[in-house]
């Protein structure tokens, strides 16, 4: 379709309580200047249920407008109801560029959005910029397991669409002050549209805990932690920095710690400010999940271990000796 | 049950190495091999045959002449049909080309045999990484998608799916047909047999080319295509990591705790 404004979107994810999820917020920062450089309106599009929060957050976080679409329908994730809605969106205001969380819903309801759109969608990227030759958004993504980063345009097809990954972009300075305009918009979805019923919702006994793709800290384990015990002290440490646990494949392959741990290709994709890689060797299929970690500290008995090539601070030595040393300091120091 | 799984043959990219000179990918000797999202995909699906004997399982993917030997790995390990799309009109094609290209022939295929219940796809190819294909498929069609999925069972007329979501898992129901995108399950895919091994290597699979399915030849390959791949590069080396070795791990110890403060990350 043709553009009808020059406007950016970006995509404000809710959570269950109508609160505004992360990510979203964060990419209003960039958001920011990419909207200025196309000429546009910065303009945040909230989907939920009881959204008050949401919008206030988005308000203060810059957003030049926002568009509500607030419904029960909406309090629950479903494919369906969320891509009618943002398909019902995109077609009346015709926005130039949208940006949306990387996040599982970001990334399931996205393609349905740009199939129906018949646009370009470029997936999971971790830098945004405006090419100011020809007018379009320059996406830059991993690929290949994060061993290859592609730079990707949509010249043709509006809107230009892509997912972004938590964690890439801090939010930009909160102004309570600012007074977006808000433009409500009555769109609903009626159940027979929706085409998947939800039976169950199985919350991981710690999964708010182990919330990786937003931790600002984690501490991840891998084979040379040496079991499961062995992760109570990363567990202590996490705690003391606000952080999370994490694992790597050989750790979650042996059982020592759940699947909702794993970082890497076949875990999770994250990007804290403070990555803390214990007994894990450095394989591929880890970094691929992790490099993009603003601080990454290493800390291995192998002074070989590849994980030190990506380390910023790497420590050689015993980790069942190290972890409990560090914590005692960071005890002592809080005293 | 009349089941799909979309796979792709893939590098293994833990093989892939940087050359340390160049800073370029290595690809000469990266081994093939069965995208492991999309072999997942199938031992879900042939663990609802394995409950449904009277199950038919039909692999299809698109891709050069030799992802014919990904296609025989999969009759080894559950599937009983396969079919490769290849021709080189499909070439440079970004997501929404080769879901369309990929919805024409399971269009072709359904119109020779039966349609399908279910279609399994893995999350996302290793050597893309843009999990967009199998959504794209089940937009294409207009039918329910679940995507990350851990486990899927057939009940009564429904398919019910384990997903990770953020928080944890959901259980979603759908009516058939719908597509499903499966991730890591707690479960490994099947080891092929010497004999499922043979009777795979002697199976013939059909090629479809582009005078074989229906397609509008807008809408395929680098035409098709709305995104453009403009540079790709590898990410520059991490420069300048600072070593911590110390006497004893509690000077080690204090040592980091001083580079952590300093750096204002504690």
């Amino acid at each position: 379709m043709e553009a009808l404004s020059r406007d950016l979107w970006v995509f404000i994810e809710t959570a269950e309580d109508g609160s505004a999820r992360n990510v979203g917020l964060e990419l209003l920062h960039p958001g920011r200047r990419l909207a200025d450089a196309q000429k546009g309106a910065l303009c945040a599009v909230v989907v939920g249920y009881q959204t008050e929060n949401a919008v206030k957050e988005a308000a203060a976080y810059g957003a030049d407008k926002i568009i509500v679409v607030d419904g029960p329908e909406y309090q629950h994730y479903t494919t369906d109801a969320y891509a009618d809605a943002l398909y019902a969106l995109v077609s009346k205001y015709g926005p130039t560029t949208m940006m949306i969380g990387a996040t599982n819903v970001g990334r399931d309801v996205g393609p349905r959005l740009s199939c129906r759109l018949k646009t370009g969608l470029t997936a999971d990227c971790t830098a945004v910029d405006y090419d100011e030759e020809t007018g379009n958004i320059a996406w830059t993504r991993p690929t290949f397991g994060g061993n290859l980063l592609a730079t990707i345009m949509c010249p043709e097809h509006r809107p230009q669409i892509g997912t972004v990954r938590p964690g890439v972009f801090k939010k930009g300075e909160k102004n309570e002050a600012n007074q977006p305009e808000i433009i409500n918009e009555d769109i609903h979805i009626t159940a027979e549209r929706i085409r998947t019923r939800l039976v169950e919702v199985i919350r991981e006994l710690d999964a708010e805990n182990v919330n990786l793709e937003s931790a600002e800290v984690i501490v991840a384990g891998g084979r040379g932690v040496g079991g499961p015990e062995g992760f109570a002290p990363l567990k202590e440490l996490a705690d003391l920095l606000g952080g999370v646990v994490g694992a790597s494949r050989a750790a979650v392959d042996s059982d020592w710690i759940g699947h909702v741990h794993q970082v890497g290709q076949t875990g999770k994709t994250v990007g804290p400010k403070l990555y803390i890689a214990c007994g894990i060797s450095g394989a591929i299929q880890h970094v691929a999940g992790m490099s993009g970690s603003d601080t990454i500290v290493a800390i291995n008995k192998d002074p070989d271990a590849p994980i030190f090539n990506l380390a910023d601070y790497a420590v050689v030595g015993d980790l069942k000796l190290v972890i409990p040393a560090l914590i005692r300091e960071i005890k002592e120091s809080r005293k | 049950m009349n089941i799909l799984v979309c796979v792709k043959q893939v590098p293994d990219t833990t093989e892939i190495k940087i050359d340390p000179v160049t800073n370029t990918l290595i690809r000469a000797g990266v081994p093939s091999i069965v995208n492991p999202f999309d072999a997942y995909a199938l031992e879900i699906a042939a663990r609802i045959k394995d409950k449904t004997p009277e199950t038919t399982i039909t692999v299809l993917s698109m891709g050069p002449p030799q992802a014919v030997a990904a296609l025989k790995e999969c009759l080894a390990v559950g599937a009983d049909k396969a079919y490769l799309v290849s021709d080189r009109a499909f070439g440079g094609a970004d997501t929404l080309a080769t879901s369309y290209t990929l919805t024409c022939a399971i269009d072709k295929l359904e119109a020779e045999h039966a349609p399908f219940d279910l279609i399994f796809c893995g999350k996302q190819a290793i050597d893309g990484d843009t999990a967009q294909v199998g959504p794209e498929i089940a937009e294409h069609r207009d039918c329910p998608q679940i995507t990350y999925a851990i486990e899927a069972a057939v009940e009564n007329d429904e398919i019910l799916v384990k997903r990770e979501t953020g928080e944890g898992y959901e259980i979603l129901a759908a009516k058939m047909p719908c597509v499903i995108t499966v991730t890591k399950p707690n479960f490994n895919p099947r080891f092929p047999t010497i004999k499922s091994k043979m009777a795979a290597n002697r199976a013939v699979i059909t090629t479809l080319t582009v005078n074989d399915i229906s397609v509008d030849d807008t809408k395929i390959g680098l035409k098709g295509s709305p995104t453009k791949v403009k540079k790709s590069f590898t990410p520059p080396p991490k420069q300048g990591g600072i070593r911590i070795i110390e006497e004893t791990a509690e000077d080690t110890a204090k040592k980091l705790f001083d580079v952590l403060s300093a750096a204002n990350l504690l």
